[in-house]
């Protein structure tokens, strides 16, 4: 191949890879600038994959699917909410047992449905504009989840820092009791944000089970649910960052097996690392130059908030 | 009254579960399996668990089965295997490579326990390997896509840069290349067994790169379903995956462990037992081809067919000289063949597989 014709369906792969990383990373975004550290996304995204797939399976109506797991994300959530919110359990303890729980609930559920194909999402095809050479498929050739994801990046960016409520739930995350003290319900807004991250990440994991790879398989996520968490530290907690860093360790991936087909000496496992390479070296970063963390990084992540009497 | 809820309580337990001990210790023998993917990975694994499965249909009350599945490989497979050990199992199968060393080391431990390590090489009185040899199904694969390749360029989606995995690539190679020497295989390597979404991404970057045939050393049938949706062919692994790729399908090479874990349980049961280690291939029924593509011309079929009775009675070694190695240099002269040895510690590519082999 010749010129830059070998960049479409390089681009073109790297917005699958990306993707769920991107609904997965901005909802554990909102999570964490509420000051609550949910660890559980990998699980909550497996049911959201496994109802997504059931639904559309059972049902063959995709926006139902995509709702259903949303809100079966949104459930999981509510669960880690109830434990952490309401009864104070530790959030990172409650975390790790929420994607244990989430793996086998969703093979469980899905234990029926392995080996069943399901018809992709279908792509956007517009007349004229989708075969717009080179730009044309990458701008209006995806399916309609890739846009959501940016429309949500865009919304909850513009929700956080242009917005009265996105203000108060980045206070809550930043001093839960001057919050608390000023009149807001820190518990009410903090179940909220942790029930969005949830059924962003339910989405996420849909788009895994409808469009990445159309199937159900037990553990499907593969760790798409870690590498969202170490996004965010990498992110510096800004949203457009999010989405930058998830199209570099998607592009980071899709690149190197790019390289590795193409006959590049490489060594495939030191580009599979890079991604967490990378969050480590900004975590170093970030660490030294506290005013960059006191910027954007929520000051009670993680924080149990006891309402004083 | 807490307190002395508690203490009755558990109590009650320990009650119970020897109870339970007792039980199956006299009725029934225990066999437990470690499965590096969980059972419903539709492939490597799942293939394992339809064994276990025929062990019980085979022997009913006479064995209880046990499996723990998604076990990641190294340290943490050895508590498994040792907690295995620990409840009693009479005999555990293994079934990754990577279960290797943590195997061994329990299998030190438990002197009384029988154990089975597959697709390794270190033994002891009490632990024995088996495997099959995929690379006989892989080589009438290779002559099939040798055939119906018409960009010459072939796809391979590797695991883990290991001998049982090049040996499978090698062995593509080579029979593809008898049949069309101009066929070139380009591999991608994706570091794990098992991630749908990278196998997958694995098969489109090789399509990109001019593959018009998937094959695939992972267990997840993504692959076949990127091939499926971009209309080039694939050949599926471990278990029959046409429901995912019922146009790009044209074979796949299926594991068969029914037999083998039958008789080993068996020779376990009545003391016949004894460390060995077992490769089959076509002729022991390990290997076996799903039923060919209907697309595929009878010429090609035929060919196939014939290849694997020639392997199956001997006629035919995949791995008979003469053929060079990557840099061009002899492998193997005519009239010779790689043994055992060599096959199981094959660490370099032969003539006709593109990219340096990961080290």
């Amino acid at each position: 191949m010749t010129g830059y014709e070998w960049i479409i369906p390089v681009v073109l792969t790297v917005i699958t890879a990306a993707t769920p990383l991107v609904f997965a990373g901005i909802g554990e975004l909102v999570t964490e600038k509420s000051g609550v550290l949910n660890l559980g996304i990998e699980g909550m995204m497996l049911v959201g994959a496994v109802t997504a797939f059931v639904t559309a399976t059972v049902t063959g109506n995709y926006f139902l699917a995509v709702i259903a797991a949303a809100a079966s994300g949104a459930f999981m959530a509510f669960l880690f909410g109830i434990l952490t919110l309401s009864l104070m359990a530790n959030q990172v303890a409650t975390g790790l047992a929420l994607t244990l729980f989430g793996v086998g609930i969703s093979a469980l559920i899905g234990q029926d449905f392995v080996g069943e194909p399901v018809q992709a999402i279908s792509k956007l095809n517009i007349a004229g504009l989708s075969d717009i050479p080179i730009i044309g498929q990458i701008l209006f050739g995806q399916d309609p989840l890739v846009y959501l994801s940016f429309i949500m990046a865009i919304v909850v960016s513009w929700f956080l820092y242009k917005t009265k409520a996105g203000l108060i739930l980045r206070a809550v995350g930043d001093s839960h009791d001057a919050a608390h003290s000023i009149g807001y319900s820190v518990i009410a807004i903090r179940y909220l944000a942790v029930m969005f991250g949830g059924a962003m990440s339910g989405i996420g994991g849909a788009y895994l089970s409808l469009a990445y790879t159309p199937m159900w398989a037990e553990n499907m996520t593969a760790g798409r649910g870690w590498i969202a968490l170490a996004l965010i530290v990498f992110a510096t907690w800004k949203p457009s960052l999010v989405v930058v860093g998830a199209y570099m360790f998607g592009g980071i991936t899709i690149l190197q097996l790019h390289a590795q087909a193409a006959g590049f000496d490489v060594p495939s496992q030191i580009l599979s690392m890079l991604p967490y390479v990378a969050t480590i070296v900004v975590l170093v970063i970030i660490s030294k130059d506290e005013s960059r963390i006191r910027k954007h990084a929520p000051a009670c992540i993680g924080k149990i908030f006891h309402p004083a009497a | 009254m807490k307190l002395k809820h508690v203490v009755s309580l558990i109590g009650a337990a320990a009650v119970a579960g020897s109870m339970l001990l007792a039980g199956t210790a006299s009725a029934e023998e225990k066999v437990g399996f470690v499965y590096v993917g969980p059972i419903g990975d539709h492939g490597w694994s799942y293939r394992h668990d339809v064994g276990r499965l025929a062990v019980e249909k085979e022997f009913g009350d006479k064995v209880k089965t046990t499996y723990v599945e998604s076990v990641k490989e190294g340290p943490d497979s050895e508590r498994v295997i040792r907690q295995l050990a620990a409840d009693g199992h009479k005999i555990i199968f293994t079934t990754s490579f990577g279960f290797m060393n943590p195997t061994m080391k329990v299998a030190k431990q438990f002197p009384n326990v029988k154990f089975e390590h597959a697709t390794g090489y270190k033994r002891s009185k009490n632990l024995s390997t088996y495997s099959s040899r995929f690379y006989e199904g892989r080589y009438v694969v290779g002559k099939i896509a040798g055939k119906m390749t018409k960009s010459n360029i072939i796809g391979y989606v590797g695991s883990f840069p290991i001998p049982e995995v090049v040996r499978g690539i090698n062995a593509v190679a080579l029979a593809a290349r008898s049949v069309n020497p101009d066929v070139q295989i380009k591999v991608a390597w994706v570091n794990t067994w098992y991630d749908p979404g990278k196998e997958g991404d694995a098969a489109k970057a090789l399509i990109d790169q001019g593959a018009d045939i998937i094959l695939q050393h992972t267990d997840s049938p993504a692959p076949l379903q990127v091939a499926e949706a971009r209309g080039v062919w694939a050949v599926g692994q471990a278990s029959d995956m046409t429901k995912f790729a019922p146009k790009a399908q044209l074979t796949a090479i299926i594991d068969d462990w029914d037999g083998y874990y039958v008789a080993r349980v068996k020779a376990a049961l009545d003391g016949s037992w004894k460390s060995s280690d077992i490769w089959g291939g076509f002729k022991s029924g390990m290997v076996k081809l799903a039923p060919y593509n209907a697309a595929m011309p009878a010429d090609v079929v035929k060919l196939a067919t014939e290849t694997q009775a020639a392997i199956e009675d001997g006629s035919l070694k995949p791995f008979a000289g003469p053929f060079n190695k990557q840099d061009g240099t002899e492998a193997v002269a005519a009239g010779s063949e790689l043994d055992d040895g060599v096959l199981l510690g094959m660490d370099w590519y032969v003539e006709g597989v593109a990219g340096k082999l990961p080290k």
